[in-house]
């Protein structure tokens, strides 16, 4: 599975999520050394719970940079609950992180 | 159809499912306003109907980027009751970038890195219920990120 980095730090009533998912995000127009064609890779979408209840989903197109990095903020979220974060891309891969969160 | 290819055609698409959460297969991918060419196709596609300019939705998005492959942008919506906010980069091949929807005390603001092919404006649209507002910022890039 593709590695994900991730931190979730409550502070003054907010959760903010840190994420940096290792992906090519490939957009399919870029050639290789040899003038080949690099297939499209990429994330199309992205789920973040707390406690297996959804609080984002995002769509993304080619546009997200490689390796994406992603913050939110949570107004609801407690220290020790859950984040969880699952994307799937075009391909069918998938990946899953999650961290507890801490006190900042 | 043999009994035992339509079988394992039955099987192979519920495994699909499963490995699906439902989540994800109620939002699925927006493949008309992602793969639109141009920034009012992809508007069109995300079935905004017209948007009005708002001063509550702040864009921190560096002036000049060097790099067109690493823009940093941070996007916060203050209008009460925000749902979604979508990215676009007006000269991207595909402009729209992404579309964030926000449920269950999630604050309707994200950082998030992005590709950005040359010296444009960066958009946003908010969604509010049936209305959309936005929010543009110029961005100079030097070396094309797509």
């Amino acid at each position: 599975m593709r590695d994900m980095k991730m931190r979730a730090q409550f502070k003054d009533g907010i959760t903010e999520v840190k994420a940096l998912i290792s992906h090519p995000m490939e957009t399919g127009r870029r050639k290789n050394a040899f003038e080949e064609t690099i297939p499209a890779h990429f994330i199309q979408l992205l789920t973040a719970t707390v406690n297996d209840k959804i609080v984002l989903e995002a769509q993304w197109g080619t546009g997200v940079s490689k390796n994406p990095y992603l913050t939110f903020y949570l107004r609801d979220a407690k220290v020790d609950d859950t984040v969880r974060i699952t994307w799937h891309d075009n391909r069918g891969e998938s990946g899953t992180g999650e961290v507890v969160v801490t006190q900042g | 159809m043999p009994r035992r290819g339509f079988l394992r055609v039955a099987v192979g698409a519920g495994a699909a499912l499963l490995m699906l959460p439902l989540q994800a297969l109620a939002a699925l991918w927006n493949r008309a306003a992602f793969e639109a060419t141009t920034r009012d196709a992809a508007v069109q596609g995300l079935e905004v109907k017209s948007e009005t300019p708002s001063q509550e939705i702040e864009i921190v998005a560096p002036d000049f980027a060097e790099n067109g492959a690493v823009v940093q942008v941070e996007v916060r919506s203050r209008i009460a009751g925000t749902e979604a906010i979508a990215i676009l980069a007006d000269k991207n091949p595909n402009p729209l970038i992404a579309n964030f929807m926000f449920s269950n005390g999630a604050e309707p603001s994200v950082v998030t890195r992005i590709k950005m092919a040359e010296t444009s404006n960066l958009q946003v649209i908010v969604k509010v219920g049936d209305q959309y507002y936005s929010a543009s910022k110029k961005v100079e890039v030097s070396l094309s990120g797509c």
